[in-house]
Parts: C-alpha cells; structure tokens; sequence
C-alpha cells in the first residue's frame, strides 16, 4: 500500500506584530487562510478540510477556539480538527493535515496554526502552579536556561556563541516583511550588551510574544498538476514523545528529537543530513538552541555544534543556513511558530522566500518542538516530487 | 456523494473505561488514567512499545492549566520515545486522528485515549468559555441554558414534549443498570426545572473520568481480538457556531457524516449516541434515521456518565465493545463537540459475519 504524496501549494502569514489590536482572532486566522488561499489560486470552496492548532488555550482564553472560528475559516459542513502538542504544535498540525492526503481521506486540506497572545499573558498562562509538580519556573526561559548551562559545560562552548545566533537571526529577519522583530540598528554589541535575564540567556537571545498567524494549502498529486507556482512535495514527516521528567533524561539532545529527525531522514532518503539538506529552519525561542539542536538534528557531531554556528556555516549566506526568515528569535506567535517553520522550509524548495531565500534550495528540513523538550515533529520538503 | 471507503480494514481491538465518579480528589488525572490504560493493553497482550502510534483528547480548561496533557503522557510510558499526538478534543476526534494514521500505513496498532475530571471546578461556567470570545462569552450563558433552548425549540416544533423527553432519560438510566462504570444507575426520578423546560432528569450528570481504545489494521487485529469491530466508516463535519444561525431542532452535520460514513447504506442494530441532553436525543435520532428497531444507548449513554473529553469516544468504545461480546453485527456511535450539536462525528463499526 503506497501513500499518497503531499503537496504544499499555497502559503500564508500574517505579518507578525506584538498586538494586532485591529483584528479578532477570527479575523487574524481569516487573513492567513484567505493569503494561503490566493497563494494556491484556490477558493474556500476547494477546500475539504480543515485542521487547526495552537498552543495553551489560556493563551487566549477561549476553550477550544476551532468552535467559534468555523465559520471565519470556511469549515462549516466540514470535517476540521484541532491539534495541541504544545510548542511543536504547529509542525504537528501540518502533520496531521498531511495524513488526510496520505491516507486519502480528502484531496486539499488547508491547514493554519496561530497565537494572539496579545489577548492574554504567555508568562502566566505557562505558571499556573499545580501540587506536587515541576512548576515551569516562570515563563520558559527558567525551564531551559539550565539546559542552555548544561550544554556549555559538556562541550566547553565558549560564551559568545548564543549572541552570534540572535545577532544573524535578527539581521536574517530584516530581509522576511512578516517577521515580527525588524531591528534595524542591531549589533553583536548590542545583542551582547543586553540585560542577563536568566543565565546565561540574554534579553536579546530570547524570543518576542507575537499575535501571528500561518496557513498551508496542501493537496494530492492531482491538486499539485493543476498548481499555478512550484509546489513544495514532502518527503519525510514525523513526530516523536518522551516524558517531561524521568531520570535517564538528556534535556540537552533529546532522544525523542534524535528519533524524529532520524525517521525523517529515513523516509526522504537522507544518510547525510548535513550534505544532503542545503537549509534549515529549525525551533530555536532562546539562542542557545541553534548549536544544541544542530546536534541533536544530526548536522553535527556531539559537542560540535557550536562550532558551525561560531565558523559562519549557518548564517544565510554559510553551507547550511539555518532560520533564514529569523526565526522564532524574531517571531514568536507560540502556537503558529513551527507551522511558520515548516512554511517557511517549503517557501524556500518553492524558490519563494524573497529577500531571504537561500540559492539553489533543494531540500530544506522544517523543526519544531514543545514542553519540556519532549514533544517533536518535523518535516522535509522537496522541490521535486518524492520518488518512492 | 458516495461515502468515503478506507484503503485498509481498521478495527477497534479493546477498550476500558474508569468507573465514572462525581468527584475523584485522591486522583490526578495520571493516576485516574494509568488502570485504563493497562487495561485496554492487558486484552491485547501488547506493551506500550508494540504501539505504532499514540493519541489523546483531553482539555487544559478542565485541568486548570497550560499544556495538561504533558503529564498524561508520563502515564502511557512514553520511554523510548514514542510517535504521538494531542487533540484539544474529545478522544472520538483522537481515535479519528489515529485512523488516518494508520490509513497511510504508517503504523499498523494505535493507542488512544482520553480523559476529564470535571469536579474541580463548575462544569456550566467553564464551557461558556469554548463561546465566541467578543460578543457571547462575556454574557457567561451556560451550557445547560443553551441546552435548554435547544430543548425549547423542539417543543415548540412540535418534535417533542417534556413527558417524552423524561421517557429517554428513564430509559437511559434503566440500561445504565447493567453497565458497573456508570455513575448514574437505575431509575432516577425526573427532578426540578433545571433552566425549563430541562429538568436535572434531563441533563447529565458531571463526573471524572477516562477512556481508551486500540485499533488495529488488516491481519493485525484479527490476531488481536477474536471479534474486532471493522470501522467500516467515520466522518466528522462542524455548522456554524453562532446558534441564531442555525436550525437548533436539526443536526444536519450529524447527518452529513453518517452519510459519508456510510451509515445509511443499511440499518445498525445499535446507536451510541453522544446525546448528553434527552433533548439532543430527539434531533440525533432524526438526523441519523434512527427508528425504535435500533437499541439507543443500551450503556445508558450520557446521561448515566458523562465524563467531558472522554465521553465521545466511550461511545465508540460501547458500540466496539457490543460487536466483541457479539450483541451488535453494525452500530452506529456517534461524538458531539460545541454548543448545542455543533461539532459532530460518526463511526460505523461492524463485525465479521457470522
């Protein structure tokens, strides 16, 4: 039994800011769908399913917003799903979008994920205090900075390296228009200047709480032949769980990440990620994790991660760019983040990412992750249909 | 429009519930949901390793914090790493997650489950919050009051009346007598207006509780279960949220995924409805053609337990369940979702002929 191949042939971003205080979340939702929509040349009509995700609803305070927001995205008398998996979750909804094609359960599913965080606080909705249990430390940034310190102590990482990250993340979103964050004044002065807020993650390594949301048209090979621009094809989807706590954990290379992309690589054919993938954009909300992740993504060896990122090799013009658009350093709508990744990876095989786009980009890998490091989902996407 | 065909036999292999309780202080939701889960694998005989894939339903609202699933996780054992997934729905919208899945081939078992505990906090104000944020939220209607209209409009429609609505809520019960996980069992007198013209009768009791389900696809299940019931089809279609757009004594979503799932194609023997008001009885037994030769809810349905985020897929769990003891050749379960029926699923499950 072969599956289906999938195709991403239209894509839409809102332009990420820290309050759009203009639209609902109805209408924010709506202006990705109706972009994604117009990217593909399709109607709403042509649409057979829908799946939505996005992190925490107490980020917005609403219960299970998919309800309420059928009828702003064309659902109604459709079947339309909605995926949490925490931070991953919008490579996870990408995902689960994926499998209606695969499966062939429908021809063209639009898939969107998105954050108003405006509407509430991201800090608090992640600290409500439960008995007995690892609270997240305020906010984020408390449940990873040890790790961050973790990794530095394991592969004598010198200190520099996180604001080398956030200084070309920034500079990469000045050429991405939907990016939230443009600074245009920054500098690696600046970035390391900036105040310790937990150490070792400066302010400027950290990523912005953005209103945002991202949308996909994905279709069949039947959809993709009648496609107006270069589909994006898939090939290799996977997502992976671990527990958030236990003893034999390794918060600094997951396994749980490891496994993932290694099915990833599986089903697209890779042995080499790092000659064979020629861009990355990977989930990195504290700067730190660029060089952390790029080992556990298997572009680099144990404790060698830094290194790459320190040589140039990442930035948009190195051998594997990583985080073209900027990244979640620059744009943060929590539950949009990594269907923007995954977006953005097939804007780049589709030879549409602007200003940012990467010469020659063949196969680019999208990541995100979730919790405590322990949720994972990841695709790579192609600019030739898959093969096998 | 044809109803759609699956590609691959997929079947509901176990399935075990908690007994549904009003309050379960001395549990955490992992606590709550470990003995399902050894339950549903123990009749399998397979560990949490042999899965291919894992999905749950559940709702942080209900939990009282952020990403409240993480936790549930530790339950299944996810070590080594396992492929999973979360719906921020009713476990009946995880399991269909889970079936698409295992329809790219992907995967051949899948583990789903699904859990609430209501009892922490007041059930009615909490759903107000899944309302439009801007314009009905803010008014706190609850559920029992939009059920109540719902109830009201098909009295004055003429589809019902109160004494026919407390005939399904007796009946309910009555069948709850047999099943031990109910929370509610024999009869229960019709009580007080709730909001009019719904009595306590007629509304569901709120509890805690969890669920899970196997599925397996061709071969795979038949080695697994000596009856397995085929999902022969399951669709899910979502109306409007505004109610003032909406025919509230219809449930034409109800109607269009049975449709697609191939549940008119010939009659089912059994219903297991997501009707967790008596009211909501009376509009699915229309829309899904249900006429008094099929047994409604013979587990007593929701309004014997109603355990949120678990309740939907509890129902394809029953109607599973009748197909193994082979007391049903085809049912119908049905899963609900929203405001008044907004949000509807049908699965039509069948056994091997005998």
């Amino acid at each position: 039994m072969s599956k289906e191949p999938v195709a991403v042939v239209g894509i839409g971003q809102t332009k990420h800011v820290a309050a759009r205080r203009d639209v609902s979340i109805a209408g924010l939702v709506r202006e990705a769908a109706q972009r994604a929509l117009e990217d593909a040349e399709l109607t709403w009509a042509d649409i057979d399913a829908v799946v939505i995700g996005k992190a925490p609803d107490f980020f917005e305070g609403v219960m299970m917003p998919e309800l309420y927001l059928a009828d702003a995205l064309g659902a109604v008398g459709k079947p339309m799903l909605r995926v949490h998996t925490a931070g991953s979750v919008g490579g996870s909804t990408a995902l689960v979008a994926t499998n209606l094609i695969a499966g062939r359960v429908h021809g063209t599913v639009l898939t969107l994920a998105f954050e108003k965080q405006s509407e509430s606080n991201a800090m608090w909705g992640l600290s409500l205090p439960i008995p007995f249990q690892q609270p997240l430390l305020a906010g984020a940034g408390g449940f990873f900075a040890p790790h961050v310190r973790a990794y530095m102590r394991r592969t004598g990482a010198p200190d520099g390296v996180g604001s080398l990250v956030a200084y070309k993340d920034r500079r990469n979103a000045l050429k991405n228009p939907y990016a939230h964050l443009h600074e245009h004044d920054i500098t690696l002065e600046k970035v390391q200047a900036s105040p310790m807020l937990w150490d070792p993650i400066r302010y400027s390594e950290t990523c912005p709480s953005s209103d945002g949301a991202c949308a996909m048209i994905l279709t069949d090979r039947a959809g993709a032949a009648r496609s107006p621009r270069p589909p994006a094809w898939m090939h290799g989807g996977a997502m992976r769980s671990e527990p958030t706590l236990f003893a034999g954990k390794d918060f600094v290379s997951p396994q749980a990440g490891k496994d993932c992309a290694a099915d990833v690589y599986r089903q697209a054919g890779i042995a080499d990620p790092r000659r064979e993938i020629d861009a990355v954009e990977m989930y990195v909300p504290f700067s730190w994790y660029e060089p952390m992740w790029l080992e556990n993504l298997g572009f680099a060896a144990e404790g060698e991660g830094w290194k790459l990122t320190e040589s140039g090799v990442t930035e948009l013009d190195g051998d594997l760019p990583v985080n073209m658009s900027g990244g979640v350093l620059s744009t943060n709508p929590i539950g949009a983040s990594g269907m923007i990744r995954f977006a953005e990876a097939a804007l780049q095989v589709r030879g549409q990412a602007g200003e940012h786009q990467v010469d020659g980009a063949r196969r680019v890998l999208g990541h995100a992750y979730g919790g405590g490091s322990q949720f994972f989902s990841m695709w790579l996407v192609g600019a030739t249909p898959p093969t096998s | 429009m044809p109803a759609s065909r699956p590609l691959r036999d997929i079947a509901v292999v176990a399935f075990a519930q908690t007994d549904h309780l009003r309050t379960t202080d001395e549990l955490s939701e992992v606590e709550m949901l470990m003995p399902v889960l050894h339950q549903v694998l123990d009749r399998t005989g397979l560990k949490t390793s042999d899965i291919g894939f894992t999905c749950s339903g559940s709702s942080d609202y209900l939990a009282g914090r952020a990403f409240s699933f993480t936790m549930a996780l530790d339950g299944v054992g996810a070590w080594p790493p396992i492929s999973e997934s979360h719906v921020e729905m009713d476990g009946a919208w995880a399991l269909y997650e889970a079936w698409t899945k295992l329809l790219t081939g992907e995967a051949d078992t899948a583990l789903v489950y699904a859990y609430g505990k209501s009892s922490p906090g007041s059930v009615r104000d909490v759903l107000t919050r899944q309302l439009d944020p801007y314009y009905v939220a803010p008014l706190w209607p609850d559920s029992v009051a939009l059920a109540a209209l719902q109830a009201q409009a098909l009295i004055d429609a003429g589809d019902t009346d109160e004494p026919a609505l407390a005939a399904v809520a007796t009946r309910s019960r009555v069948s709850a007598a047999d099943n031990s996980h109910a929370q509610l069992r024999g009869s229960v007198p019709r009580g007080d207006y709730a909001v009019r013209p719904l009595r306590t009768g007629d509304c569901p009791p709120i509890g805690d509780g969890a669920a899970a389900v196997i599925l397996a696809a061709g071969e795979r299940a038949r080695d697994l279960c000596e009856r397995p019931a085929w999902i022969r089809g399951i669709d899910h279609r979502i109306e409007a949220h505004g109610l003032g757009v909406r025919d509230l004594t219809d449930s034409p979503s109800s109607r269009l995924a049975a449709e697609r799932a191939g549940a008119f194609e010939r009659p089912v023997d059994t219903a297991e409805l997501h009707a967790s008001f008596s009211s909501q009885e009376v509009v699915l037994r229309k829309a899904l053609r249900l006429d008094d030769s099929v047994d409604v809810n013979p587990s007593g349905g929701p309004l014997a337990a109603n355990p949120i985020m678990a309740a939907g897929l509890i129902r394809i769990g029953e109607a599973a369940a009748r197909i193994h003891r082979g007391d049903s050749d085809r049912a119908l379960a049905h899963a609900t979702s929203g405001p008044c029926l907004q949000q509807n699923l049908v699965a039509v499950l069948e056994g091997d002929p005998r």
